[in-house]
Protein backbone atom coordinates (compact mmCIF):
# COMPACT_ATOMS: atom_id res chain seq x y z
CA UNK A 1 0.00 0.00 0.00
CA UNK A 2 1.43 3.47 -0.87
CA UNK A 3 0.62 6.71 0.21
CA UNK A 4 -1.44 7.28 -3.27
CA UNK A 5 -3.83 4.65 -2.10
CA UNK A 6 -4.58 6.30 1.01
CA UNK A 7 -5.49 9.42 -0.45
CA UNK A 8 -7.75 7.72 -2.72
CA UNK A 9 -10.14 7.30 0.05
CA UNK A 10 -11.00 11.17 1.39
CA UNK A 11 -12.36 11.15 4.88
CA UNK A 12 -14.12 13.61 6.08
CA UNK A 13 -13.50 15.20 8.97
CA UNK A 14 -14.71 13.25 11.76
CA UNK A 15 -16.01 15.06 15.22
CA UNK A 16 -12.80 14.07 17.57
CA UNK A 17 -12.24 18.17 18.30
CA UNK A 18 -11.67 17.13 22.17
CA UNK A 19 -10.66 13.02 22.72
CA UNK A 20 -8.01 13.46 25.14
CA UNK A 21 -7.54 9.69 25.41
CA UNK A 22 -7.26 9.58 21.59
CA UNK A 23 -3.95 11.93 22.39
CA UNK A 24 -2.87 9.46 25.11
CA UNK A 25 -3.11 6.76 22.68
CA UNK A 26 -1.48 8.61 19.32
CA UNK A 27 1.62 9.75 21.98
CA UNK A 28 2.46 5.83 22.38
CA UNK A 29 1.81 5.29 18.31
CA UNK A 30 5.15 5.46 16.35
CA UNK A 31 4.39 7.33 13.07
CA UNK A 32 3.36 5.69 9.94
CA UNK A 33 2.59 2.37 12.11
CA UNK A 34 0.15 0.13 11.23
CA UNK A 35 -2.44 -0.01 13.67
CA UNK A 36 -5.54 -2.24 13.93
CA UNK A 37 -8.34 -0.46 16.36
CA UNK A 38 -10.60 -3.39 18.06
CA UNK A 39 -14.16 -1.88 18.61
CA UNK A 40 -13.32 0.65 16.22
CA UNK A 41 -17.08 2.46 16.55
CA UNK A 42 -17.58 5.25 13.74
CA UNK A 43 -13.81 4.82 13.20
CA UNK A 44 -12.91 8.39 14.84
CA UNK A 45 -9.62 7.14 16.47
CA UNK A 46 -8.33 5.94 13.33
CA UNK A 47 -8.97 8.74 11.68
CA UNK A 48 -7.68 10.43 14.70
CA UNK A 49 -4.15 8.44 14.49
CA UNK A 50 -4.03 8.90 10.58
CA UNK A 51 -3.96 12.53 10.99
CA UNK A 52 -1.60 12.96 13.90
CA UNK A 53 0.32 9.93 13.30
CA UNK A 54 0.28 8.68 9.56
CA UNK A 55 -0.72 4.88 10.42
CA UNK A 56 -2.23 3.23 8.12
CA UNK A 57 -5.40 1.70 10.14
CA UNK A 58 -7.46 -1.03 9.85
CA UNK A 59 -10.77 -1.17 12.23
CA UNK A 60 -12.99 -4.28 13.72
CA UNK A 61 -16.32 -3.79 14.34
CA UNK A 62 -19.56 -5.77 14.61
CA UNK A 63 -22.29 -3.00 14.94
CA UNK A 64 -24.39 -1.78 11.01
CA UNK A 65 -24.36 1.33 12.11
CA UNK A 66 -20.96 2.06 12.64
CA UNK A 67 -19.68 0.22 9.94
CA UNK A 68 -21.66 2.14 8.00
CA UNK A 69 -20.07 5.31 9.73
CA UNK A 70 -16.56 4.13 9.05
CA UNK A 71 -17.60 3.78 5.12
CA UNK A 72 -18.42 6.89 5.49
CA UNK A 73 -15.63 8.54 7.11
CA UNK A 74 -13.47 6.69 4.76
CA UNK A 75 -11.94 3.95 7.34
CA UNK A 76 -11.17 0.54 6.70
CA UNK A 77 -13.28 -1.93 8.47
CA UNK A 78 -14.07 -5.13 8.46
CA UNK A 79 -16.68 -6.49 10.03
CA UNK A 80 -16.63 -9.22 12.56
CA UNK A 81 -17.20 -10.16 15.93
CA UNK A 82 -14.63 -9.66 18.25
CA UNK A 83 -15.71 -12.82 20.75
CA UNK A 84 -15.22 -14.85 18.11
CA UNK A 85 -11.12 -14.09 17.54
CA UNK A 86 -9.31 -12.18 14.85
CA UNK A 87 -9.06 -15.07 12.54
CA UNK A 88 -8.49 -12.85 9.49
CA UNK A 89 -5.67 -11.24 10.90
CA UNK A 90 -1.95 -12.82 10.41
CA UNK A 91 -0.24 -13.05 13.37
CA UNK A 92 2.43 -10.28 13.92
CA UNK A 93 0.68 -8.50 11.18
CA UNK A 94 0.44 -5.45 12.86
CA UNK A 95 2.24 -2.80 15.33
CA UNK A 96 -0.31 -2.19 17.26
CA UNK A 97 -3.87 -3.40 18.18
CA UNK A 98 -5.96 -0.79 19.80
CA UNK A 99 -8.58 -1.99 22.59
CA UNK A 100 -9.97 1.74 23.16
CA UNK A 101 -12.74 1.72 26.03
CA UNK A 102 -14.54 -1.41 25.04
CA UNK A 103 -12.11 -4.36 27.35
CA UNK A 104 -14.79 -4.30 29.94
CA UNK A 105 -17.32 -4.84 27.79
CA UNK A 106 -15.63 -8.01 26.24
CA UNK A 107 -16.87 -11.65 27.45
CA UNK A 108 -14.02 -13.54 26.60
CA UNK A 109 -11.07 -10.86 27.85
CA UNK A 110 -8.38 -13.71 28.14
CA UNK A 111 -8.90 -14.76 25.05
CA UNK A 112 -9.09 -11.40 23.46
CA UNK A 113 -5.61 -9.91 25.06
CA UNK A 114 -3.97 -13.42 23.75
CA UNK A 115 -5.10 -12.38 19.94
CA UNK A 116 -4.24 -8.65 20.42
CA UNK A 117 -0.39 -10.08 21.24
CA UNK A 118 -0.72 -12.59 18.77
CA UNK A 119 -1.71 -10.69 15.79
CA UNK A 120 0.70 -7.03 17.14
CA UNK A 121 3.88 -6.56 18.64
CA UNK A 122 2.02 -4.37 21.29
CA UNK A 123 -1.35 -3.90 22.53
CA UNK A 124 -2.97 -0.92 24.20
CA UNK A 125 -5.77 -0.51 26.55
CA UNK A 126 -7.93 1.71 27.70
CA UNK A 127 -10.82 1.13 30.38
CA UNK A 128 -12.97 3.10 32.63
CA UNK A 129 -10.77 2.40 36.15
CA UNK A 130 -13.44 1.28 38.69
CA UNK A 131 -11.32 2.04 41.63
CA UNK A 132 -11.74 5.55 41.12
CA UNK A 133 -12.96 7.31 44.07
CA UNK A 134 -16.15 8.92 43.00
CA UNK A 135 -17.38 5.03 41.70
CA UNK A 136 -15.72 3.72 45.62
CA UNK A 137 -18.17 6.39 46.85
CA UNK A 138 -20.90 5.21 45.42
CA UNK A 139 -20.36 1.56 46.13
CA UNK A 140 -20.00 2.63 49.62
CA UNK A 141 -23.07 4.40 49.76
CA UNK A 142 -24.87 1.48 48.33
CA UNK A 143 -25.14 1.81 44.72
CA UNK A 144 -23.69 0.88 41.63
CA UNK A 145 -21.47 3.33 40.05
CA UNK A 146 -22.84 5.78 37.20
CA UNK A 147 -20.49 8.11 36.38
CA UNK A 148 -19.05 9.95 33.23
CA UNK A 149 -17.04 7.17 32.36
CA UNK A 150 -19.39 4.67 33.79
CA UNK A 151 -22.74 5.99 32.39
CA UNK A 152 -24.69 3.06 32.37
CA UNK A 153 -27.15 1.78 35.04
CA UNK A 154 -26.32 -1.81 36.38
CA UNK A 155 -29.75 -3.20 34.08
CA UNK A 156 -28.65 -1.86 31.01
CA UNK A 157 -24.30 -1.51 30.80
CA UNK A 158 -22.58 -3.52 28.43
CA UNK A 159 -19.39 -3.75 30.65
CA UNK A 160 -20.02 -6.76 32.42
CA UNK A 161 -16.02 -7.19 33.22
CA UNK A 162 -14.95 -3.88 34.87
CA UNK A 163 -11.52 -3.76 36.90
CA UNK A 164 -9.28 -1.64 38.28
CA UNK A 165 -5.77 -0.71 38.04
CA UNK A 166 -4.41 -3.59 40.26
CA UNK A 167 -6.41 -6.11 38.66
CA UNK A 168 -5.87 -5.49 35.71
CA UNK A 169 -1.93 -5.21 36.58
CA UNK A 170 -2.17 -8.62 37.88
CA UNK A 171 -3.96 -9.84 34.87
CA UNK A 172 -1.33 -8.81 32.74
CA UNK A 173 1.27 -10.52 34.85
CA UNK A 174 -0.71 -13.73 35.04
CA UNK A 175 -1.31 -13.84 31.28
CA UNK A 176 2.03 -13.43 29.82
CA UNK A 177 1.37 -9.84 29.40
CA UNK A 178 4.67 -7.41 30.11
CA UNK A 179 3.34 -3.67 30.56
CA UNK A 180 5.82 -1.38 28.90
CA UNK A 181 3.54 1.84 30.02
CA UNK A 182 0.86 3.39 31.59
CA UNK A 183 -1.82 6.47 31.60
CA UNK A 184 -3.82 7.51 34.24
CA UNK A 185 -6.25 10.11 33.83
CA UNK A 186 -9.12 12.54 34.74
CA UNK A 187 -11.00 14.96 32.59
CA UNK A 188 -7.92 16.50 30.81
CA UNK A 189 -5.68 15.22 33.60
CA UNK A 190 -2.77 13.15 33.55
CA UNK A 191 -2.94 11.66 37.03
CA UNK A 192 0.42 10.33 39.09
CA UNK A 193 -0.57 10.43 42.30
CA UNK A 194 -2.52 7.74 43.94
CA UNK A 195 -3.79 6.45 39.79
CA UNK A 196 -6.21 3.65 41.17
CA UNK A 197 -7.67 5.95 43.85
CA UNK A 198 -7.85 9.20 41.47
CA UNK A 199 -7.98 8.12 37.96
CA UNK A 200 -11.13 7.58 35.96
CA UNK A 201 -9.35 6.43 32.48
CA UNK A 202 -6.55 3.76 32.78
CA UNK A 203 -4.66 3.38 29.25
CA UNK A 204 -1.82 0.44 29.18
CA UNK A 205 0.47 -0.51 26.08
CA UNK A 206 1.97 -3.58 26.44
CA UNK A 207 3.66 -6.79 24.92
CA UNK A 208 4.29 -10.69 24.74
CA UNK A 209 5.85 -11.33 27.45
CA UNK A 210 9.87 -12.54 26.67
CA UNK B 1 -38.91 1.31 -6.11
CA UNK B 2 -37.99 4.11 -8.82
CA UNK B 3 -36.53 7.70 -8.75
CA UNK B 4 -37.87 9.43 -10.97
CA UNK B 5 -35.11 11.59 -12.21
CA UNK B 6 -32.83 8.30 -12.62
CA UNK B 7 -35.32 6.60 -15.16
CA UNK B 8 -33.31 7.06 -18.50
CA UNK B 9 -33.46 5.75 -21.85
CA UNK B 10 -30.92 3.68 -22.93
CA UNK B 11 -29.10 1.56 -25.91
CA UNK B 12 -27.33 -0.95 -26.48
CA UNK B 13 -23.93 -0.46 -28.75
CA UNK B 14 -22.03 -2.77 -30.13
CA UNK B 15 -17.70 -2.95 -30.54
CA UNK B 16 -15.91 -5.19 -32.79
CA UNK B 17 -12.60 -7.14 -32.09
CA UNK B 18 -10.90 -7.73 -35.10
CA UNK B 19 -7.41 -9.27 -33.12
CA UNK B 20 -7.67 -12.37 -32.41
CA UNK B 21 -8.04 -13.43 -28.64
CA UNK B 22 -5.93 -16.21 -26.76
CA UNK B 23 -7.87 -18.24 -24.79
CA UNK B 24 -7.06 -19.90 -21.02
CA UNK B 25 -7.65 -22.94 -22.95
CA UNK B 26 -5.44 -22.68 -25.39
CA UNK B 27 -8.05 -21.49 -28.53
CA UNK B 28 -8.61 -18.37 -29.99
CA UNK B 29 -11.24 -16.25 -31.14
CA UNK B 30 -10.17 -14.25 -34.44
CA UNK B 31 -13.06 -11.79 -33.72
CA UNK B 32 -15.50 -11.48 -31.87
CA UNK B 33 -18.04 -8.22 -31.07
CA UNK B 34 -19.33 -7.08 -27.60
CA UNK B 35 -22.48 -5.13 -26.72
CA UNK B 36 -22.39 -2.90 -23.80
CA UNK B 37 -24.56 -0.07 -22.80
CA UNK B 38 -22.72 3.03 -20.74
CA UNK B 39 -24.96 5.61 -18.27
CA UNK B 40 -23.58 9.10 -17.28
CA UNK B 41 -20.89 10.62 -19.08
CA UNK B 42 -17.14 10.20 -19.01
CA UNK B 43 -15.33 13.30 -17.80
CA UNK B 44 -12.52 14.94 -19.34
CA UNK B 45 -10.13 13.50 -17.05
CA UNK B 46 -11.50 9.85 -18.39
CA UNK B 47 -11.37 9.08 -14.61
CA UNK B 48 -14.84 8.20 -13.42
CA UNK B 49 -15.87 5.18 -15.30
CA UNK B 50 -16.74 2.21 -14.02
CA UNK B 51 -16.91 -1.44 -14.78
CA UNK B 52 -20.17 -3.62 -14.07
CA UNK B 53 -19.42 -7.18 -14.43
CA UNK B 54 -22.42 -9.66 -14.86
CA UNK B 55 -23.17 -12.84 -12.74
CA UNK B 56 -24.51 -15.96 -14.75
CA UNK B 57 -27.42 -15.08 -16.08
CA UNK B 58 -27.11 -11.42 -16.22
CA UNK B 59 -25.64 -9.08 -19.16
CA UNK B 60 -25.25 -5.50 -20.36
CA UNK B 61 -28.64 -4.07 -19.43
CA UNK B 62 -27.73 -2.77 -15.81
CA UNK B 63 -30.07 -0.06 -15.61
CA UNK B 64 -32.48 2.42 -17.50
CA UNK B 65 -34.92 1.65 -20.29
CA UNK B 66 -35.48 0.98 -23.81
CA UNK B 67 -37.23 3.29 -25.90
CA UNK B 68 -39.65 1.08 -27.09
CA UNK B 69 -40.31 -1.30 -23.84
CA UNK B 70 -41.20 0.51 -20.41
CA UNK B 71 -41.00 -3.24 -19.21
CA UNK B 72 -37.11 -3.40 -20.00
CA UNK B 73 -35.77 -2.55 -16.70
CA UNK B 74 -31.99 -2.95 -16.25
CA UNK B 75 -30.95 -5.91 -13.83
CA UNK B 76 -29.43 -3.38 -11.40
CA UNK B 77 -32.00 -0.48 -11.71
CA UNK B 78 -32.24 -0.37 -7.86
CA UNK B 79 -28.26 0.28 -7.46
CA UNK B 80 -27.48 2.09 -10.89
CA UNK B 81 -28.87 5.29 -11.69
CA UNK B 82 -28.99 9.55 -11.26
CA UNK B 83 -28.83 10.11 -7.23
CA UNK B 84 -28.49 6.12 -7.01
CA UNK B 85 -25.67 4.18 -4.76
CA UNK B 86 -23.27 3.77 -8.06
CA UNK B 87 -24.57 7.72 -9.20
CA UNK B 88 -24.36 8.17 -12.59
CA UNK B 89 -24.42 11.75 -12.28
CA UNK B 90 -20.65 11.14 -10.87
CA UNK B 91 -19.49 8.07 -12.63
CA UNK B 92 -19.41 6.88 -16.54
CA UNK B 93 -21.31 3.35 -15.74
CA UNK B 94 -20.37 0.63 -18.41
CA UNK B 95 -22.21 -2.58 -18.86
CA UNK B 96 -20.99 -5.38 -21.06
CA UNK B 97 -22.08 -8.55 -22.02
CA UNK B 98 -19.90 -11.58 -21.71
CA UNK B 99 -18.12 -13.34 -24.86
CA UNK B 100 -20.10 -16.13 -25.06
CA UNK B 101 -23.66 -15.22 -23.65
CA UNK B 102 -26.94 -15.05 -25.42
CA UNK B 103 -27.28 -11.48 -25.49
CA UNK B 104 -25.60 -9.63 -28.51
CA UNK B 105 -21.74 -10.56 -27.93
CA UNK B 106 -20.47 -13.00 -29.82
CA UNK B 107 -21.61 -16.26 -28.53
CA UNK B 108 -22.41 -20.39 -29.39
CA UNK B 109 -25.55 -19.11 -30.83
CA UNK B 110 -23.65 -16.52 -33.23
CA UNK B 111 -23.15 -17.19 -36.95
CA UNK B 112 -19.15 -18.35 -36.99
CA UNK B 113 -18.30 -16.84 -40.24
CA UNK B 114 -15.52 -19.68 -40.97
CA UNK B 115 -18.58 -21.87 -41.38
CA UNK B 116 -21.60 -19.72 -41.97
CA UNK B 117 -23.51 -21.75 -39.13
CA UNK B 118 -24.01 -21.26 -35.59
CA UNK B 119 -20.70 -21.84 -33.63
CA UNK B 120 -22.80 -24.36 -31.18
CA UNK B 121 -20.09 -26.79 -29.57
CA UNK B 122 -17.62 -24.83 -31.04
CA UNK B 123 -17.83 -22.04 -29.42
CA UNK B 124 -14.46 -21.80 -27.03
CA UNK B 125 -15.25 -22.33 -23.52
CA UNK B 126 -14.05 -19.19 -21.95
CA UNK B 127 -12.73 -18.08 -18.03
CA UNK B 128 -13.12 -15.12 -16.40
CA UNK B 129 -9.70 -14.11 -17.05
CA UNK B 130 -10.74 -14.64 -20.86
CA UNK B 131 -13.48 -11.89 -20.01
CA UNK B 132 -11.38 -9.93 -18.13
CA UNK B 133 -9.16 -9.58 -21.58
CA UNK B 134 -12.12 -8.59 -23.77
CA UNK B 135 -12.85 -6.69 -21.09
CA UNK B 136 -9.77 -4.28 -21.29
CA UNK B 137 -10.14 -4.40 -25.30
CA UNK B 138 -13.13 -2.74 -24.56
CA UNK B 139 -12.02 0.11 -22.42
CA UNK B 140 -9.36 0.45 -24.81
CA UNK B 141 -12.31 1.04 -27.19
CA UNK B 142 -13.42 3.32 -24.90
CA UNK B 143 -10.41 5.31 -23.97
CA UNK B 144 -10.47 4.40 -20.56
CA UNK B 145 -6.59 4.03 -19.29
CA UNK B 146 -8.03 3.09 -15.76
CA UNK B 147 -11.38 2.38 -14.19
CA UNK B 148 -12.46 4.38 -11.29
CA UNK B 149 -14.28 0.77 -9.59
CA UNK B 150 -15.09 -2.41 -11.22
CA UNK B 151 -17.53 -3.92 -9.67
CA UNK B 152 -19.82 -7.03 -9.57
CA UNK B 153 -21.92 -9.74 -7.70
CA UNK B 154 -21.67 -13.49 -7.73
CA UNK B 155 -19.50 -14.31 -10.76
CA UNK B 156 -19.36 -10.53 -11.28
CA UNK B 157 -17.07 -10.24 -8.41
CA UNK B 158 -14.74 -12.54 -9.40
CA UNK B 159 -14.64 -10.84 -12.78
CA UNK B 160 -13.82 -7.44 -10.40
CA UNK B 161 -11.43 -9.96 -8.54
CA UNK B 162 -9.24 -11.02 -11.60
CA UNK B 163 -9.49 -7.49 -13.10
CA UNK B 164 -7.26 -6.31 -10.17
CA UNK B 165 -4.81 -9.08 -10.35
CA UNK B 166 -4.36 -9.10 -13.84
CA UNK B 167 -4.38 -4.92 -14.60
CA UNK B 168 -3.35 -3.61 -11.16
CA UNK B 169 -2.49 -0.24 -12.52
CA UNK B 170 -6.06 0.01 -14.48
CA UNK B 171 -8.61 -0.54 -11.27
CA UNK B 172 -8.63 1.83 -8.43
CA UNK B 173 -11.34 0.20 -6.32
CA UNK B 174 -12.85 -3.30 -6.61
CA UNK B 175 -16.42 -4.44 -5.63
CA UNK B 176 -16.24 -7.59 -5.19
CA UNK B 177 -20.02 -8.77 -3.49
CA UNK B 178 -21.46 -12.23 -2.85
CA UNK B 179 -18.59 -13.75 -4.09
CA UNK B 180 -15.77 -16.02 -4.04
CA UNK B 181 -12.26 -16.56 -4.51
CA UNK B 182 -13.19 -20.21 -5.37
CA UNK B 183 -16.03 -22.56 -5.63
CA UNK B 184 -16.54 -25.17 -3.60
CA UNK B 185 -17.03 -28.70 -4.12
CA UNK B 186 -20.50 -28.78 -3.30
CA UNK B 187 -20.89 -25.61 -5.70
CA UNK B 188 -19.12 -27.27 -8.25
CA UNK B 189 -21.90 -30.55 -8.07
CA UNK B 190 -24.93 -27.70 -8.23
CA UNK B 191 -23.39 -26.64 -11.64
CA UNK B 192 -22.86 -30.18 -12.65
CA UNK B 193 -26.23 -31.19 -11.95
CA UNK B 194 -27.57 -28.22 -14.20
CA UNK B 195 -25.06 -29.07 -17.31
CA UNK B 196 -25.97 -32.60 -16.96
CA UNK B 197 -29.70 -31.38 -16.70
CA UNK B 198 -29.21 -29.68 -20.02
CA UNK B 199 -26.65 -31.93 -21.89
CA UNK B 200 -28.86 -35.17 -21.70
CA UNK B 201 -32.02 -33.45 -22.76
CA UNK B 202 -32.32 -35.50 -26.03
CA UNK B 203 -33.06 -31.96 -27.47
CA UNK B 204 -29.73 -30.77 -26.84
CA UNK B 205 -27.64 -32.56 -29.97
CA UNK B 206 -24.55 -32.04 -28.69
CA UNK B 207 -25.08 -28.83 -28.41
CA UNK B 208 -25.65 -28.30 -32.17
CA UNK B 209 -29.62 -27.51 -31.57
CA UNK B 210 -29.95 -24.64 -33.66
CA UNK B 211 -29.31 -26.78 -36.79
CA UNK B 212 -32.37 -28.91 -35.92
CA UNK B 213 -34.39 -26.00 -35.26
CA UNK B 214 -34.82 -26.88 -30.79
CA UNK B 215 -33.45 -26.06 -28.06
CA UNK B 216 -33.25 -28.19 -25.08
CA UNK B 217 -35.71 -26.56 -23.10
CA UNK B 218 -36.85 -29.14 -20.15
CA UNK B 219 -32.85 -29.37 -19.42
CA UNK B 220 -32.32 -25.28 -19.18
CA UNK B 221 -35.73 -25.34 -17.39
CA UNK B 222 -34.56 -28.07 -14.92
CA UNK B 223 -30.87 -26.07 -14.42
CA UNK B 224 -32.72 -22.93 -14.08
CA UNK B 225 -34.77 -24.24 -11.37
CA UNK B 226 -32.20 -25.84 -9.69
CA UNK B 227 -30.23 -22.87 -9.23
CA UNK B 228 -33.01 -20.76 -8.62
CA UNK B 229 -33.16 -23.14 -5.34
CA UNK B 230 -29.53 -22.82 -4.41
CA UNK B 231 -29.81 -18.79 -4.73
CA UNK B 232 -32.42 -18.47 -2.08
CA UNK B 233 -32.08 -19.23 1.64
CA UNK B 234 -34.03 -21.64 3.68
CA UNK B 235 -35.97 -18.92 5.51
CA UNK B 236 -36.94 -16.74 2.42
CA UNK B 237 -38.41 -19.87 0.55
CA UNK B 238 -40.46 -20.96 4.00
CA UNK B 239 -41.78 -17.09 4.32
CA UNK B 240 -42.64 -16.67 0.67
CA UNK B 241 -43.96 -19.97 0.28
CA UNK B 242 -44.53 -21.94 3.35
CA UNK B 243 -46.01 -25.07 2.51
CA UNK B 244 -49.33 -23.20 0.53
CA UNK B 245 -51.53 -25.03 -1.74
CA UNK B 246 -52.15 -23.93 -4.87
CA UNK B 247 -55.75 -24.87 -5.24
CA UNK B 248 -56.42 -24.91 -1.23
CA UNK B 249 -56.16 -29.15 -0.83
CA UNK B 250 -54.21 -32.09 -1.86
CA UNK B 251 -54.50 -32.93 -5.41
CA UNK B 252 -52.31 -36.65 -4.67
CA UNK B 253 -51.06 -36.46 -8.28
CA UNK B 254 -47.88 -35.41 -9.68
CA UNK B 255 -49.13 -31.76 -11.25
CA UNK B 256 -48.10 -28.67 -9.54
CA UNK B 257 -49.33 -28.45 -5.68
CA UNK B 258 -47.40 -26.33 -3.69
CA UNK B 259 -46.64 -22.72 -3.98
CA UNK B 260 -43.20 -23.32 -4.56
CA UNK B 261 -43.31 -25.46 -7.30
CA UNK B 262 -45.38 -23.33 -9.39
CA UNK B 263 -43.20 -20.70 -8.66
CA UNK B 264 -39.95 -22.55 -9.66
CA UNK B 265 -41.90 -23.40 -12.75
CA UNK B 266 -42.82 -20.52 -13.50
CA UNK B 267 -39.16 -19.47 -13.18
CA UNK B 268 -37.51 -22.22 -15.14
CA UNK B 269 -39.97 -21.51 -18.10
CA UNK B 270 -39.35 -17.60 -18.33
CA UNK B 271 -35.15 -18.27 -18.57
CA UNK B 272 -35.52 -21.37 -21.10
CA UNK B 273 -37.64 -19.17 -23.13
CA UNK B 274 -34.84 -16.18 -23.32
CA UNK B 275 -31.32 -17.75 -22.40
CA UNK B 276 -29.37 -20.10 -24.56
CA UNK B 277 -27.98 -23.62 -23.38
CA UNK B 278 -24.53 -23.19 -24.25
CA UNK B 279 -24.63 -20.25 -22.46
CA UNK B 280 -25.94 -21.54 -19.65
CA UNK B 281 -22.81 -24.13 -19.88
CA UNK B 282 -20.04 -21.75 -20.65
CA UNK B 283 -21.00 -19.64 -17.73
CA UNK B 284 -21.21 -22.58 -15.26
CA UNK B 285 -17.47 -24.16 -16.32
CA UNK B 286 -16.38 -20.09 -15.73
CA UNK B 287 -17.47 -20.25 -12.43
CA UNK B 288 -15.61 -23.44 -11.82
CA UNK B 289 -12.63 -22.94 -13.07
CA UNK B 290 -12.40 -19.78 -11.45
CA UNK B 291 -8.77 -20.35 -8.63
CA UNK B 292 -6.78 -17.58 -9.22
CA UNK B 293 -4.76 -19.55 -5.98
CA UNK B 294 -4.13 -22.38 -8.08
CA UNK B 295 -1.50 -20.99 -9.47
CA UNK B 296 0.04 -19.81 -6.53
CA UNK B 297 0.13 -22.96 -4.67
CA UNK B 298 -3.21 -22.22 -3.68
CA UNK B 299 -2.12 -19.58 -1.29
CA UNK B 300 -4.85 -16.64 -1.88
CA UNK B 301 -2.58 -14.28 -0.19
CA UNK B 302 0.31 -14.98 -3.14
CA UNK B 303 -2.63 -14.23 -5.40
CA UNK B 304 -2.86 -10.73 -4.77
CA UNK B 305 0.97 -9.55 -4.27
CA UNK B 306 0.69 -7.47 -7.57
CA UNK B 307 -2.60 -6.19 -6.82
CA UNK B 308 -2.86 -2.51 -5.71
CA UNK B 309 -6.93 -1.66 -5.89
CA UNK B 310 -8.32 -0.39 -2.54
CA UNK B 311 -11.21 -3.14 -2.17
CA UNK B 312 -14.92 -3.44 -1.49
CA UNK B 313 -15.64 -7.06 -0.23
CA UNK B 314 -19.69 -7.71 1.04
CA UNK B 315 -21.28 -10.77 1.61
CA UNK B 316 -24.81 -11.34 3.11
CA UNK B 317 -25.58 -13.89 6.03
CA UNK B 318 -28.15 -15.90 4.19
CA UNK B 319 -25.91 -17.10 1.22
CA UNK B 320 -25.12 -20.23 1.46
CA UNK B 321 -24.29 -20.58 -2.21
CA UNK B 322 -21.06 -17.86 -1.48
CA UNK B 323 -21.46 -17.68 1.81
CA UNK B 324 -19.90 -15.36 4.03
CA UNK B 325 -16.37 -17.50 4.62
CA UNK B 326 -16.37 -17.33 1.52
CA UNK B 327 -15.77 -13.44 1.30
CA UNK B 328 -13.91 -13.67 4.53
CA UNK B 329 -11.26 -15.69 2.93
CA UNK B 330 -10.33 -12.63 0.30
CA UNK B 331 -10.58 -10.33 3.35
CA UNK B 332 -7.38 -12.32 4.94
CA UNK B 333 -5.44 -12.55 1.95
CA UNK B 334 -6.08 -8.81 0.70
CA UNK B 335 -5.21 -8.04 4.47
CA UNK B 336 -2.15 -9.86 4.19
CA UNK B 337 -1.07 -8.10 1.70
CA UNK B 338 -1.78 -4.70 3.09
CA UNK B 339 -4.32 -3.29 0.84
CA UNK B 340 -7.26 -1.30 1.89
CA UNK B 341 -10.20 -2.82 2.27
CA UNK B 342 -13.65 -2.70 4.05
CA UNK B 343 -15.89 -5.41 4.57
CA UNK B 344 -19.62 -5.97 5.48
CA UNK B 345 -21.74 -9.08 6.83
CA UNK B 346 -25.27 -7.85 5.35
CA UNK B 347 -28.17 -9.15 7.51
CA UNK B 348 -30.21 -10.30 4.52
CA UNK B 349 -32.66 -13.30 4.50
CA UNK B 350 -32.50 -13.17 0.43
CA UNK B 351 -29.70 -15.50 0.33
CA UNK B 352 -27.72 -15.25 -2.97
CA UNK B 353 -29.64 -13.21 -4.42
CA UNK B 354 -29.70 -10.37 -1.93
CA UNK B 355 -27.42 -8.78 -3.94
CA UNK B 356 -29.78 -8.06 -6.44
CA UNK B 357 -32.48 -7.04 -4.07
CA UNK B 358 -33.19 -3.77 -2.72
CA UNK B 359 -31.61 -3.40 1.16
CA UNK B 360 -31.40 -0.15 2.77
CA UNK B 361 -28.16 -0.83 4.76
CA UNK B 362 -26.55 -2.36 1.70
CA UNK B 363 -27.42 0.22 -0.91
CA UNK B 364 -25.99 2.95 1.68
CA UNK B 365 -22.73 1.01 2.24
CA UNK B 366 -22.11 0.86 -1.52
CA UNK B 367 -22.94 4.57 -1.80
CA UNK B 368 -20.89 5.72 0.58
CA UNK B 369 -17.90 3.37 -0.45
CA UNK B 370 -18.47 4.83 -4.01
CA UNK B 371 -18.78 8.56 -2.56
CA UNK B 372 -15.52 8.46 -1.25
CA UNK B 373 -13.92 7.88 -4.59
CA UNK B 374 -12.10 10.46 -5.81
CA UNK B 375 -12.77 11.04 -9.49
Amino acid sequence: MNTEDVADITAPSVAYTHRPDFAVIAAWVKPGAKVLDLGCGDGSLICFLRDARNIRGYGVEIDDTNVLACFNNGVNVIQSDLESGLQSFESGSFDYVVLSQTLQAVKNTENIVKEMLRVSKEGIVSFPNFGYWKNRLQVLSGNMPVSEALPYQWFDTPNIHNCTLGDFEEFCSQHGARILERSVMSGNHQITFMPNLLGMLAFYRFEQQK
Amino acid sequence: MQDSDSISIVAPQIARFDTPLHLKSGTALDNYELVYETYGELNAARSNAVLICHALSGNHHLAGFYADNPKSGGWWNNMIGAGKSIDTKKFFVIGVNNLGGCHGSTGPASINAKTGKCYGPDFPVVTVEDWVQTQVRLADYLGIDQFAAVAGGSLGGMQALQWTLDFPERVRHALIIAAAAKLTAQNIAFNDVARQAIITDQDFHGGDYYSHGVVPRRGLRLARMLGHITYLSDDAMAAKFGRELRNGALAFGYDVEFEIESYLRYQGDKFADQFDANTYLLMTKALDYFDPAYQHNNDLSAAFRAAKANYLVLSFTTDWRFSPERSRAIVRALLDNELNVSYAEITSSHGHDSFLMEDRHYHKLVRAYMDNIVI
